[in-house]
């Protein structure tokens, strides 16, 4: 019998990354970026939507010709097939969001080495069926781009008193000697956010705690 | 188990679609892009005569503001070609220094004066750093300008794109009361308040810092035939 498109188990693989099985606070992978970008949530939203991209079709790509790929070089192929991708989002942005592909600049072009898109296909997509490798795809991308979206948001909010590069902090605080805390600007306190929901999300779902 | 042969053609096969699909991808975006760094040139000219400019209205202000644009060469001759459409970063490879080109933009401010706009570019720490001085029409006052980099050290060589670094060069003179060419330094350890041909340094910033300076210095020498020209009269 032919599974349906949607079924429970396949909206798992979607819904599974955005929580208990997150790349970013659970995996640990794509930190790096994860710190870069996230000091304004534009750039961290064209970010998370550049690698829900990639992984998803770079997993649909690959796991339609999973079986054709020679076991030896299924590495290289990967490469190439997620370095294409990147490339065409770099291209993509360039022409149509100039200024967040600037202030992006070489993060983009990090993504083909970017460990959660290569984690999947080599865990997922080389063994499993391309719409199921595509829904994982998304989910894993949707599941990073949670918490860049989310550290991006306390980032801009504490470090610049702004939304989406709209000031969101009245006027009459900062008379008040509100002060916009700077260190929320530099990359070492995305580092400290991320611990932060890392800790909330473990106190939450005890289960993700290790035993020893 | 594949054989040799087969990886081999397997190989071929697969980069030959992704070569054929970024060739076709970057002919067919390449308008966009350039239109992209034409508007924020623009963008980048306007802000040295201190008009912020949108990627959106940023043309039609661009119409507006600069009435004149033309090209000299090293001898200060004006030649036929395009101003805007030169780029510097060509011009300062060259070896042979005599034949570079050098544009000149003329806006036309608000209150009806004139204001003579010349493109710079030097070397920072990382990369290169590239500006826009615009000069006020006694060809000496400083009347705004515009810095940027490629990938100076954010917070530090950075500053130099900030609006609190290029702030401090308005009014600012390149020449002295007797006329000689002082251009405007960027001073380690911060100019004297009354130093009109000097302003502070970046701290932590000393090498791109000293770019920029060395980019005026040089960038504005350049020019000095044309300018002491016009303003003889």
């Amino acid at each position: 019998m032919k599974e349906p498109l949607f079924s429970s188990r396949n909206i798992k693989l979607l819904s599974g990354p955005l929580n208990l099985n997150n790349p970013i606070t659970v995996q640990i992978l794509g930190i790096c970026s994860a710190l870069a970008v996230t000091v304004q949530m534009k750039p961290a939203l064209v970010m998370a939507l550049s690698v829900t991209v990639v992984t998803a079709f770079s997993n649909l790509i690959i796991s339609s010709i999973r079986n054709t790929i020679p076991q030896r070089i299924r590495i290289i192929v990967q490469l190439v097939v997620v370095a294409t991708l990147v490339i065409i989002v770099d291209q993509i942005l360039k022409a149509f969001v100039y200024d967040v592909s600037k202030k992006l600049s070489v993060f983009v072009g990090l993504i083909i080495t970017n460990c959660i898109v290569m984690g999947r296909l080599e865990a997922f997509a080389m063994a499993e069926k391309p719409w199921r490798s595509f829904l994982d795809g998304l989910g894993n991308g949707a599941g990073y781009g949670l918490i860049l979206v989310a550290v991006s948001f306390l980032r801009e909010f504490f470090g610049s008193g702004k939304i989406f590069g709209m000031q969101v902090v009245p006027r009459i605080m900062y008379e008040n000697g509100y002060q916009d805390n700077g260190l929320m600007i530099l990359p070492p306190m995305a580092l400290i956010t991320i611990g932060i929901i890392i800790w909330i999300q473990r106190s939450i779902n005890r289960d993700l705690i290790d035993k020893s | 188990m594949f054989s040799n042969r087969y990886i081999f053609i397997y190989s071929t096969i697969i980069v030959a679609i992704v070569a054929v699909a970024l060739t076709l991808i970057a002919v067919g975006l390449k308008p966009y892009q350039d239109n992209n760094i034409r508007i924020e040139k623009m963008q980048n000219i306007l802000k040295s005569i201190n008009v912020v400019a949108t990627p959106k209205n940023a043309e039609a202000l661009y119409k507006k503001y600069i009435v004149k644009t033309f090209t000299l060469n090293a001898q200060m001759k004006p030649v036929d070609v395009d101003a805007f459409s030169i780029d510097l970063a060509k011009e300062v490879k060259k070896t042979d220094t005599s034949a570079r080109l050098y544009p000149v933009y003329i806006a036309c401010l608000d209150n009806g004066d004139s204001s003579y706009i010349f493109p710079l570019r030097g070397q920072g720490l990382w990369g290169p750093v590239w500006g826009y001085v615009a000069l006020k029409n006694d060809f000496n006052t400083v009347l705004g300008v515009m810095f940027d980099h490629k990938g100076e050290t954010p917070g530090l060589g950075a500053e130099i794109a900030t609006e609190t670094f290029q702030a401090q060069f308005f009014g600012k003179q390149i020449f002295d009361e007797q006329g000689n060419y002082r251009s405007i330094r960027v001073l380690k350890g911060g100019a004297k308040p009354d130093d009109v041909h000097g302003v502070d340094g970046i701290s932590g910033g000393t090498i791109t810092s000293r770019g920029v300076d060395k980019m005026i210095f040089e960038g504005l020498k350049a020019y000095l035939p044309y300018i002491n020209y016009r303003k003889k009269i």
